[in-house]
């Protein structure tokens, strides 16, 4: 069966990116646009693993990320994190909020599926 | 899709953030000091940053990244962002916009331009920022495994204390390993994770897998701290293990596969000798343990493991291990299941209430959904339902000239027709109305960049961004307006000592404003400054022969000179407004467009330039007229009133002249006929219809036609895509009946007739 991807950018160029990477590597891919749209479509999307930004409006990652945890039906489930910002101090909060692991932007199709592949069985 | 189309989304996405960064950095130079506005425009830069580091674009990645880092010390409150600041930061706004078209288009940017506001950034954000060596500006983006590798904050207890009792385990499932080569390094690793791991969705099995695919290894499960069912909690982490690899990627690679999950788990890393491998620390009999092998084949996909619907609300990781764990296993997992099923319940009851929350959701968004489609899409959609207006009204004119008592079913069926018609073409003019918002935004930057050019100060206040017009006006504005704010910065505001001493605010105004009028749109630019300096205008005509000596002009009239080619009141053409270029041009670019440009002004007080322009390009509400037997349509909106001329309102002035008295006022009459060279003598006056008419230059003058046929909409046709450029002539209109008929440019006709008390430069042709 395959793979559910759930991804939540606010970025256009990142989703397709996002969605062209993951289809090619057989993942089936529900995108939204921001944190509230990402914990507003994760019952009907039910994914095994959520790739989301940080920086987004209306929700930043942090904030979805501990909404994604507050589920009790997801609060398991894998997040990894997509982020420009590669310093500690933001993987930190990251995982302070839940995050499972992180992606660095600009990320390279091999390093994205590697990343999802190491967090899902 | 492929890259390429994502890398044009990517241009698109850049163009809409740029507009972003910038009006939310002029709001903060407003005094906006909202959290989110400095979140937004932080996003804004983040957000092509991330893009363009997908594509290699390495300028642009670097500059954005230094304008990201000191837009960060704003957001941390490290940084105030201070009018002098801000003005930075637009600037580096404009120099990101230049990378981005220079990426786009390709094409150079000023370097040395970008180079010093990287400096002036730079400066910014260690200025500010109170441990220098804090500032990530100071400090090349560390790769992410560097930065993400601090050794393990928690300190790991000696091996000694754990007393593992190794027992040898095989991978059948991962047989394919490389043979061990004989100085391949072996590690040995105690793993202990804490509950937290598994509640960051981090799996122990998967972290024992990947180390598995590294080489060679054995595990050691120890089950020492788990509790009785009773006392059991599925949240807690009660396995611990013990593991050596033996791998060619050593300890680093075995240190990378704890890289999620380093914080969490108590973790012992190190390079063993060869000969220790798989003996066990003496210590290890010392307690009575229940060590187990370690089975990793339930990572297969047909195993049973916990991935499965219910199971992970448990969020135990243990539990998938545990199955593999022997009999102890089975009681966890069922510990697991009945707290899974109280979740279940938990989840069914969150899940109604999540699905009411979506359909709100779903509403709300409807009320603020867009779809991007292709303009050409949309243009050829605005052609046909022109050429349904035309067929509509082809049809309306047979039935009414078949069909003469006019009350059959048909006639009705028409109207309603007519209606439709009428709603299906406002409908779709709507959807290539768009915002004059981008334009003005590109003004702020014209703006700053003449202000810095020329040594002054000034504010640039958009009113009415949000007034709609037809796209292709909106397009075909931005080079006029970009002239008349450099022409008012340039030539309408003083020097801020001069407007001290003159005991006016040292900054300058302009206010660009846009707003429906009757149908139309204008816009209107108003400056504070000096106004227009009407001797240096009338002198500057004289001597370039626009004007006679001794011509009486008003003042409005003499305002308007300025539109005349080759005028300007400059003394040496600047290299900022001049360029060659004089406002007769900015007129011309309107009139191309239909539009109408005025200008009042009050010494001392500044300038109002007034624009205005039809809100669509395609139709137009028109009087179609007879002249001399051919059918013309005049503009609706240029028209002030019609009459019928009496013989004693008609006086002669000099040879060609007549005038025509309307109301105790004289007002020139031009006879569309002559001027038109469609006949060689001037029709008789009295015979026709004079349409007063008002002309952008000011001033009325009466249009003599022979007749009035009627008003009706047309859809315009533009005659230089199909034919020529016909001087005064602005477009061509196909009638209800079939026929071609052209629409008058009134402002050029209007200006052919004035050559004759002004110099004849100014003939139809070079005002067409």
């Amino acid at each position: 069966m395959k793979k559910k991807v759930l991804t939540v950018d606010d970025s256009r160029t990142i989703r397709n990116m996002l969605l062209v990477t993951l289809n090619n590597a057989g993942f089936e891919t529900i995108q939204a646009e921001d944190g509230v749209e990402g914990l507003e479509v994760l019952e009907d999307a039910n994914p095994d693993v959520i790739v989301t930004d940080i920086n987004m409006p209306r929700l930043d990652g942090f904030g979805f990320i501990e909404g994604v945890r507050r589920n009790e039906k997801y609060r398991a489930i894998p997040i990894l994190v997509l982020t420009t910002e590669s310093d500690a101090e933001k993987k930190n909060r990251a995982r302070q909020a839940g995050a499972t692991g992180w992606i660095v932007k600009p990320f390279d199709p091999t390093k994205l599926i590697d990343a999802i592949e190491r967090v899902t069985a | 899709m492929d890259m390429n189309e994502i890398k044009e989304i990517f241009f698109q996405e850049c163009e809409e953030q740029l507009a972003e960064l910038e009006s939310g950095l002029l709001r903060l130079n407003d005094g906006d000091r909202d959290p989110e506005t400095v979140n937004a425009v932080f996003r804004a830069v983040h957000s092509i940053k991330g893009g363009a580091g997908a594509f290699g674009l390495d300028d642009l990645v670097s500059f954005a990244h230094v304008f990201e880092t000191t837009l960060d010390c704003v957001r941390s409150n490290r940084l105030e962002p201070t009018q002098d600041v801000l003005k930075v930061m637009l600037k580096s706004a404009d120099v990101l916009a230049d990378l981005t078209n220079a990426a786009r288009d390709g094409g150079g940017v000023d370097e040395t331009r970008s180079r010093a506001l990287i400096g002036e950034l730079e400066a910014l954000a260690r200025g500010e920022t109170p441990v220098a060596s804090e500032a990530p500006a100071t400090k090349p983006a560390a790769p992410a495994h560097q930065a993400a590798a601090p050794a393990p904050a928690v300190e790991t207890p000696p091996v000694n204390d754990e007393g593992f009792q190794p027992i040898p385990f095989s991978f059948d499932d991962f047989g394919d390993e490389p043979p061990i080569e004989p100085y391949v390094p072996t590690c040995e690793i105690v793993f202990r994770p804490k509950k937290e791991l598994y509640a960051k969705g981090n799996e122990a099995t998967l972290l024992l897998r990947d180390l598995s695919r590294l080489g060679e290894m054995s595990i050691y499960c120890d089950m020492d701290r788990l509790p009785s069912l009773a006392e059991m909690n599925p949240e807690e982490a009660y396995f611990s293990w013990k593991i050596s690899v033996t791998s060619d990627k050593g300890e680093d690679g075995v240190r990378s596969v704890f890289e999620f999950a380093e914080w969490d788990c108590e973790l012992d890393i190190r390079t063993v000798e060869e000969e220790t491998v798989g003996e066990a620390p003496a210590e290890d009999e010392e307690l009575p343990m229940q060590p187990v092998p370690f089975d990793l084949s339930i990572l297969d996909e047909e195993a049973p493991a916990a991935a499965e619907d219910e199971e992970p609300a448990v969020a135990d990781g243990d539990a998938a291990a545990a199955v593999a764990a022997a009999e102890t296993a089975t009681r966890i997992a069922q510990a697991a299941s009945n707290a899974s099923r109280a979740a279940a319940e938990t989840a069914k009851a969150d899940r109604a209430a999540a699905a009411a929350a979506n359909a709100a959701a779903a509403n709300n968004q409807a009320a603020g959904q867009t779809i991007r489609v292709d303009l050409d899409r949309v243009d050829r959609l605005i052609n046909l339902v022109g050429e349904l207006v035309i067929n509509q009204a082809m049809l309306s004119q047979s039935v009414v000239e078949n069909d003469n008592n006019g009350t059959s079913s048909i006639n009705m069926g028409l109207e309603e027709l007519q209606q439709l018609t009428r709603e299906i073409q406002d409908s779709v003019m709507a959807i290539r109305a768009q915002p004059v918002k981008p334009v003005f935004q590109r003004m702020s930057r014209i703006v700053r960049e003449i202000a810095d050019v020329t040594g002054k100060s000034v504010r640039l206040i958009t009113e009415g961004e949000n007034t709609e017009v037809d796209k292709t006006v909106i397009d075909k504005l931005a080079e006029p307006l970009t002239h008349m704010i450099r022409n008012a910065v340039d030539h309408g505001l003083e020097s801020p000592e001069k407007r001290e001493a003159l005991g006016k605010n040292p900054e300058g105004t302009v206010r660009l404003t846009a707003k429906h009028r009757s149908g139309r749109i204008v816009i209107e630019l108003a400056d504070d400054g000096a106004g227009i300096n009407r001797e240096k205008v009338r002198q500057k005509a004289i001597d370039n022969d626009l004007i006679a000596a001794d011509a009486n002009l008003s003042d409005e009239e003499i305002d308007n000179l300025i539109f005349h080619a080759g005028f300007s009141t400059a003394d040496k053409i600047s290299d900022i407004s001049g360029r060659g270029v004089g406002m007769d041009v900015v007129k011309r670019s309107i009139q191309a467009l239909g539009g109408r440009i005025s200008i009042s002004s009050k010494p001392g007080q500044g300038s109002v330039f007034t624009m205005s322009l039809p809100l669509t390009l395609a139709v137009l509400d028109g009087m179609v007229v007879t002249v001399a037997g051919q059918t013309l349509v005049v503009p609706l909106t240029a028209i002030v009133e019609t009459l019928q001329p009496e013989a004693s309102a008609i006086h002669s002035f000099g040879a060609s002249q007549r005038l025509i008295s309307i109301r105790n006022s004289f007002c020139p009459l031009v006879d569309v006929g002559r001027i038109l060279n469609f006949r060689a003598m001037q029709a008789n006056p009295i015979e026709g219809v004079a349409l007063l008419v008002e002309s952008e230059g000011g001033g009325q003058r009466a249009l003599m036609v022979d007749a009035i046929q009627g008003q009706r909409q047309v859809v315009i046709k533009s005659l230089e895509a199909n034919y020529t450029h016909v001087p005064g002539i602005a477009a061509a209109t196909i009638l209800g009946d079939g026929r071609v008929a052209l629409i008058l440019d009134v402002d050029a006709v209007v200006a052919a007739s004035r050559g004759q008390s002004l110099k004849p430069e100014t003939s139809l042709a070079a005002t067409g």
